[in-house]
């Protein structure tokens, strides 16, 4: 992917022109839920077309539920950061753009990227029998699990997953993520 | 046995077991955050419903959206109903006729499930 993909440059391009929504704080199950209210609510005034809106809602909820399951593992306090997430909705045209940005622990980065590699790297059909496998096999975790969230996202989607990961610390890394919603 | 019965949320689905009629409802939406959580008092009910079905078992399904960790919670419900005969019972997936990610949904389940699931279009 692009390393030069700074979602602090995304943020100001995307002020200046098509954002729906965006958040910059801190974050939290109750938050998230928040979010997807108000994100549903705006998405509702914008969009005519009922499939599209329902597909858009659908990807949001699966982005904002996935950064959930990922901060859980995020001990808050030793952090020690007031903007935990970062999340940016904008229509661009006819298509949409979920930009999100979160901390993770370090450690789970390789995983992460492994995975959003891996789907990257499918053609729809192909992502398509990957999440059949996934979903008939896979092992139910309290964490939803198995990556099913990263093929969803990218199926639904129809585009490929765009990435960044930038060091904080020595134990966090900032994830973010950049989702292109086709509306047609 | 009891009847297992929720009511919709905006966040999760109505839930209707009829224990002796066979006749299973699960409409709305399903996208809590725990969807474990959510489902397993539903999956120990049916632990012992399988055990002692109906005669006819008849799934209806029509949600209008669920997240990924309610599809793993779906295989979990259609595992424990693949113990009934399978000529006993059938899952009916509806969907609107333009939600092509829903008819997909289904068709995945149809794929993966060792149940006879018909795919039906939602009359508007």
């Amino acid at each position: 992917m692009d390393s030069t993909l700074n979602i602090q440059h995304y943020y100001q391009q995307m002020q200046s022109n098509a954002v729906v929504m965006s958040y910059k704080g801190a974050a939290s199950g109750k938050l998230l839920d928040s979010l997807i209210t108000v994100a549903q609510a705006k998405l509702a005034e914008i969009e005519p077309k009922r499939m599209v809106k329902k597909k858009v809602f659908s990807v949001l909820v699966e982005i904002l539920q996935n950064i959930h399951h990922h901060f859980n593992n995020v001990d808050l306090e030793a952090l020690q950061e007031d903007d935990a997430i970062m999340f940016v909705f904008a229509k661009n045209g006819e298509n949409y753009s979920v930009i999100t940005g979160n901390f993770i622990l370090s450690a789970e980065v390789e995983a992460l990227k492994g995975r959003i590699d891996a789907v990257n790297l499918l053609s729809t059909e192909e992502i398509k029998d990957r999440y059949r496998e996934v979903l008939g096999t896979g092992e139910i975790s309290d964490k939803g699990g198995a990556g099913l969230g990263i093929i969803d996202i990218a199926r639904k989607s129809g585009g490929k997953l765009q990435y960044d990961f930038s060091k904080h610390n020595d134990k966090f890394s900032f994830f973010s993520l950049t989702v292109n919603i086709s509306a047609t | 046995m009891e009847n297992f019965y929720l009511e919709e949320t905006s966040k999760t689905p109505k839930l209707s077991f009829n224990a002796e009629t066979g006749r299973f409802l699960m409409s709305g939406r399903s996208i809590p955050e725990n969807s474990i959580e959510f489902y397993r008092p539903l999956f120990e009910w049916l632990d012992e419903y399988v055990q002692k079905p109906a005669p006819q078992t008849a799934f209806d399904i029509q949600l209008e959206y669920f997240n990924t960790s309610s599809s793993k919670c779906l295989v979990e419900i259609f595992r424990r109903l693949e113990k009934i005969n399978s000529q006993n019972i059938v899952i009916n997936w509806y969907y609107e006729e333009d939600d092509e990610d829903m008819q997909e949904s289904g068709e995945d389940f149809k794929e993966i499930i060792d149940i006879e699931i018909k795919l039906n279009v939602l009359e508007s």
